[in-house]
């Protein structure tokens, strides 16, 4: 598979349509599968773990399933394409750059299933979807882990269900994780207060790439942290509940703003297109600070000739790897800033809307 | 409630019950960061308990409540980790550790998951193995009810075997 032809592609996690999609940018469901009879990824003999690897290609090539998934090998892939893949939120970064040996992802079409081999445990998987969608995404990869199922031995236990390498993931071995776009709460302050209540119901909050407590910009994830003593819908609806509640608070906050400053907020976002639009060197983080800004913007009406989708576009593009690939050529930290204001003045010039 | 190390606000509680012997102590958000409770590793999925400084925490705050001591020793028949090992990394070698630690254990899932058994998805072979064993039984009382001519409970039996099978 050339990854390459991904590079046009939004991605399903993307696509900026699904359900309260104002808010909820994607949906993101894992499951932690094991093999029986053989010892975990983090201490199988390399021979055990091309083992593993072979048994599980197998079963991904021949499951039942109404889609294609085509495998990657990850050894074999480029230190770019491997960045390329983490961006593409399709691999772990443990898997693209800390691990060793065989192992690899396999990847639908949509981009909207993918099933790691050989990370912490011998499967991950996992299904992505635009907007809130958690009953649905479940249905996904239930079924697909049936299908999985059909061809290989799983580690099962009857106490403690789904065995997996840490313990903080037995039981279901899942993890729901709803990926938010928070910038009212932000602006008025209160998401200091919506985080802490999520911490004392056991849902875990971090921002995109899980760098502490800074989100860039205002995305947030939010997960389960118990996967055992509760069956998978439970858990599901749980989050489910706590995000509506999450999702009245951010349109309430955005509606505040509109009301109380509109002039303010309007001159934000023709700042943020201004800047965008106008500087020559520029860094990821700024990048989604304004795109944020932007987003915003769009969902509040405040500019109209800008799609949802192109911020997204932008937002995936501007990435480390997805640059370099769109450059043709690897560049430093400096070089990257500067490809990046180029390709944002290009592509805003493009759309129209580098008017500020 | 403060924090047992500094006196901040604690927001952080654990609770350990070893052999019936509760134990609880409060951390306040810095300190349970300084003390790298939450794993934050880039790229994962979301945060999880650090297991090891979980262990080790609890190894700090004074005498343990009877551990049994030979926890320690464990080692998993199957691949040769030894308990220690585990506390160290926080990651288990293979699936027989799960029957080989299992006193060690379970203190550690009640803590992480505030439970002590999978309550969701089973796999499908493992429910037709459970379904199997179930209909030899009820055969296998079927058959001895009809030898001792209980033809009632026979009959009432082979209406579970029936029910049974057409559930499949």
């Amino acid at each position: 598979m050339n990854l390459d032809s991904l590079l046009p592609n939004l991605g399903e996690w993307l696509r900026g349509t699904g359900p309260e999609s104002d808010v909820v940018v994607s949906t993101r469901i894992r499951l932690a599968r094991n093999l029986a009879g053989f010892p975990f990824a983090n201490r199988a003999a390399p021979a055990q773990k091309a083992e593993t690897a072979a048994k599980a290609r197998d079963a991904l090539a021949k499951a039942d399933l109404p889609y294609q998934l085509d495998y990657v090998d990850v050894p074999a892939l480029s230190p770019l394409d491997r960045q390329f893949l983490v961006e593409r939120q399709l691999v772990s970064r443990e898997l693209a750059t800390v691990l060793e040996g065989p192992r690899g992802v396999a990847l639908d079409q949509k981009e909207s299933v993918s099933v790691m081999v050989n990370e912490e445990d011998h499967l991950r998987l996992q299904v992505l979807r635009s907007g809130l969608a958690l009953t649905e995404a479940w249905e996904d990869i239930d079924k697909l882990d049936d299908a999985l199922e059909a061809r290989l031995g799983y580690a099962f236990h009857d106490q403690f269900g789904f065995l997996t390498a840490c313990p903080t993931n037995v039981g279901t071995g899942m993890r729901a994780s709803v990926m938010l776009h928070l910038p009212a709460l932000g602006l008025t302050k209160q998401i200091e207060k919506v985080f802490r209540a999520l911490q004392k119901i056991n849902l875990a909050v971090r921002g995109l790439h899980g760098e502490g407590s800074r989100a860039f910009g205002d995305l947030y994830q939010i997960s389960n942290q118990v996967t055992l003593g509760k069956s998978e819908p439970k858990i599901l609806s749980e989050i489910g509940e706590v995000i509506e509640t999450i999702l009245q608070y951010e349109r309430q906050a955005r509606n505040a703003l509109l009301k109380e400053r509109r002039q303010a907020e309007q001159d934000r976002v023709a700042r943020a297109i201004g800047t965008l639009g106008s500087a020559t060197m520029i860094t990821s983080e700024e990048t989604m600070e304004l795109l944020s800004a932007v987003r915003l913007g769009i969902h509040q009406r405040l500019i109209e000739d800008l799609p949802a989708t192109t911020v997204n576009q932008l937002f995936i593009h501007t990435q480390a790897a997805h640059l370099q690939k769109l450059m043709g050529q690897p560049l430093d930290g400096e070089e990257r800033n500067a490809a990046r204001a180029k390709y944002l003045k290009a592509k805003l010039r493009e759309l129209g809307s580098a008017r500020p | 409630m403060t924090c047992q190390f500094c006196d901040a606000a604690a927001t952080v509680t654990l609770t350990e019950i070893v052999n019936k012997h509760k134990r609880v102590l409060r951390l306040c958000d810095r300190c349970a960061k300084k003390k790298k409770l939450f794993a934050d590793a880039p790229g994962a999925a979301s945060p999880q308990v650090d297991v090891p400084a979980l262990l080790s925490l609890f190894g700090a705050a004074g005498p343990a409540p009877a551990a049994p001591p030979e926890t320690a020793a464990l080692t998993c028949p199957d691949c040769g980790l030894q308990y220690g090992e585990f506390r160290a990394t926080g990651r288990l070698g293979c699936p027989a550790e799960y029957d080989a630690f299992r006193p060690a254990l379970e203190p550690l899932l009640a803590r992480i998951h505030r439970a002590d058994a999978h309550a969701g998805k089973t796999p499908r072979a493992v429910r037709a193995a459970r379904r199997g064993e179930r209909l030899d039984e009820l055969r296998r009382r079927m058959a001895a009810a009809a030898r001792a001519e209980d033809y009632e409970e026979a009959a009432r039996l082979r209406d579970e075997v029936r029910q049974e099978e057409a559930a499949e």
